[in-house]
């Protein structure tokens, strides 16, 4: 009799598993309250030591002058915030991000254009997917060098623009405009292919079945995409507007291993770190930081109120 | 016809561009990493083919001159270390949130899940202060550990795969007198498996083309890894194309391999680890 009530519970709540059949000895109890908290140890240690205790730490720099280094510092209040907002030299770096988020845009698009293709009957449909994700995977100093290299006077740009028989000795790197709008092509050559495969994904997880009675509905390749695909791909597509906005206000590496910063392409995280480990200006450092952590919680905030998706909640 | 004809055209003509606008920039390095020093220095045009096609010197060079080999090993180290490590803690995490009821697990659930929205790059100023007191800087364990520890993707992967692991299991176990610890170690982590493949997936690469940890933490040249040790090919080869192309050949290389023989699987991880 007991046992199947006590198994009826435990199907209606299969929560509580730790649930005792009976009063347990006061060590046991103990043990099992313990248990849980042994398991995350180590990984709470961590999660606070290398995540929680810097933001905190960061914010508390920031209303500081410290250099990083000496054991004295002072409490400067908001001067840091207000020097970011209103030097100009330090203002700078959010108008670099604009032409990353242009570039996001161009990426998006041309994602969503090859994923819906691919998601047709396409011939070497494997290579072509194959082709476009592989950038995605490729360590950022070696696409840095490629790029190098294919910007270079007389490199693989100017060479295939010769086949075409347009001759130029136009520096791709050397003028800010040009430089800036380079390096946002390499992000999209980057991660263009992450967001195909992605949208891809989204796609292909639409039954089939639906395809077949639009088409028998007399719905055209551009129906198909309108009414069934773009509405089937919203989610995964909101999560990769985030992320390409968080994305274009922290690129880092390619900028940073291909021009150093210079001429005019210097970004808000490359900006951040030579402030810190460069001119020692920890407290300037920690506010553009706080700064831009703000912006990209803030963005994803918007995001989730936009599109409330199932898949966050966990609890 | 004729206007489903012009379609299909014009489809596989933008493919056949997508796919020489990825592979132009690439096989051109590769063609440049055959070359001689000559034939770069005379700028005979990047497309055209190296005299020798089997001149594997400039390999030689990267590999001894660019320290590649101390490189990939100490690379190897960090992804056996920080990846065997971000498995057993982020299994160990999703087991303890999944299956116990106790104080603060909500809490501890947010902590995590918060966390996962901040961007390393933002608060490394402040890590950096962390990692210094230490002890870590210029260590192989401040990217270990920060790879550990600051990896939330791979906790989500495993609580979700966790949960559709039915508890009967767990209480099977517990008929037979296995406790808590037995459980995790004989029934849960066994059949992780496939939760645990992707987390290995995802996070080798990230932790393989990982550039800002390294070289903000390991600035020795003993302690390159495959990202820092490439860049400072940039100093001593600057005009040397043949040679930087050599050692970007190499890093890409592996990752070219990995990715052909794993194919199905780094798709389905790289979506299991976006949808977060």
């Amino acid at each position: 009799m007991t046992d199947t009530t006590e198994k009826a519970t435990l199907g209606a709540t299969p929560a509580t598993k730790v649930a005792a059949p009976a009063p347990a000895p006061r060590g046991a109890r103990v043990w099992r309250l313990l248990t849980p908290w042994l398991f995350l140890l180590a990984p709470l240690a961590l999660l606070i030591t290398f995540t929680y205790a810097p933001i905190a730490n960061m914010v508390a720099y920031s209303f500081t002058d410290w250099d990083g280094v000496s054991p004295e510092l002072h409490y400067t209040g908001g001067e840091n915030y207000e020097e970011i907002f209103t030097r100009e030299d330090l203002f700078q770096v959010f108008f670099v991000s604009g032409y990353y988020l242009a570039a996001s845009a161009v990426q998006i698009a041309a994602a969503l254009y090859f994923a819906t293709i691919l998601s047709f009957n396409v011939r070497f449909r494997n290579f072509f997917k194959g082709v476009l994700f592989f950038p995605s995977l490729i360590n950022s100093v070696a696409i840095a060098f490629v790029f190098l290299y294919f910007f270079q006077d007389g490199g693989t740009f100017d060479t295939v623009l010769g086949l075409f028989g347009y001759h130029t000795d136009h520096a791709w790197l050397g003028t800010p405009v040009s430089a800036n709008v380079s390096l946002a092509s390499v992000s999209v050559w980057r991660y263009m292919g992450m967001n195909f495969v992605l949208f891809l994904g989204a796609i292909q997880s639409i039954p089939g079945e639906v395809y077949e009675a639009a088409e028998l509905d007399g719905a055209n390749r551009w129906h198909q995409f309108r009414h069934i695909i773009a509405p089937g791909i919203k989610p995964v597509l909101t999560l990769t507007v985030i992320l390409s906005v968080s994305g274009s206000l922290s690129a880092f590496e390619i900028p940073y291993i291909m021009t150093g910063g210079a001429t005019g392409t210097e970004t808000f995280v490359i900006q951040t770190v030579k402030l810190a480990f460069q001119f020692n200006k920890t407290g300037l450092a920690s506010a553009a930081a706080v700064v831009l952590l703000l912006i990209i919680l803030a963005v994803t905030w918007l995001q989730r109120r936009i599109v409330p998706d199932d898949r966050v909640d966990l609890v | 016809m004729t206007r489903r004809a012009v379609a299909r055209t014009l489809v596989y003509l933008s493919l056949v561009l997508a796919s020489l606008v990825v592979l132009l920039p690439l096989g051109v390095v590769f063609l440049t990493s055959l070359k001689t020093p000559e034939e770069t220095a005379k700028g005979g045009g990047a497309l055209t083919l190296p005299h020798d096609l089997l001149n594997f010197h400039n390999y030689v060079t990267a590999f001894q001159d660019g320290r590649m080999l101390a490189a990939f090993g100490n690379t190897a180290f960090i992804l056996v270390v920080a990846i065997g490590g971000t498995v057993l803690i982020g299994s160990m995490t999703a087991y303890a949130i999944d299956r116990f009821t106790f104080r603060f697990r909500k809490l501890v659930l947010a902590l995590f899940l918060v966390a996962a929205l901040v961007p390393g790059v933002t608060t490394q100023v402040a890590t950096f202060q962390i990692v210094h007191s230490f002890g870590m800087f210029d260590t192989r364990w401040a990217p270990i550990a920060l790879y550990m520890g600051t990896d939330i993707v791979s906790i989500y992967i495993f609580l979700q795969f966790v949960r559709s692991i039915p508890t009967s299991l767990d209480e099977a176990a517990r008929l037979d007198g296995a406790n808590a610890f037995t459980i995790y170690r004989k029934v849960i982590f066994p059949l992780l498996k496939p939760a645990i493949a992707t987390v290995v997936i995802v996070k080798g690469i990230a932790v393989y083309n990982d550039f800002y940890i390294p070289f903000l933490y390991m600035p020795s040249q003993d302690l390159g890894v495959i990202s820092t040790s490439l860049f400072r090919f940039k100093g001593p080869y600057a005009a040397h194309w043949e040679t930087i192309s050599a050692g970007a050949v190499l890093v890409i290389l592996p990752t070219l391999i990995v990715f052909l023989c794993l194919q199905r699987y780094v798709y389905n991880g790289f979506m299991k680890g976006a949808s977060r």
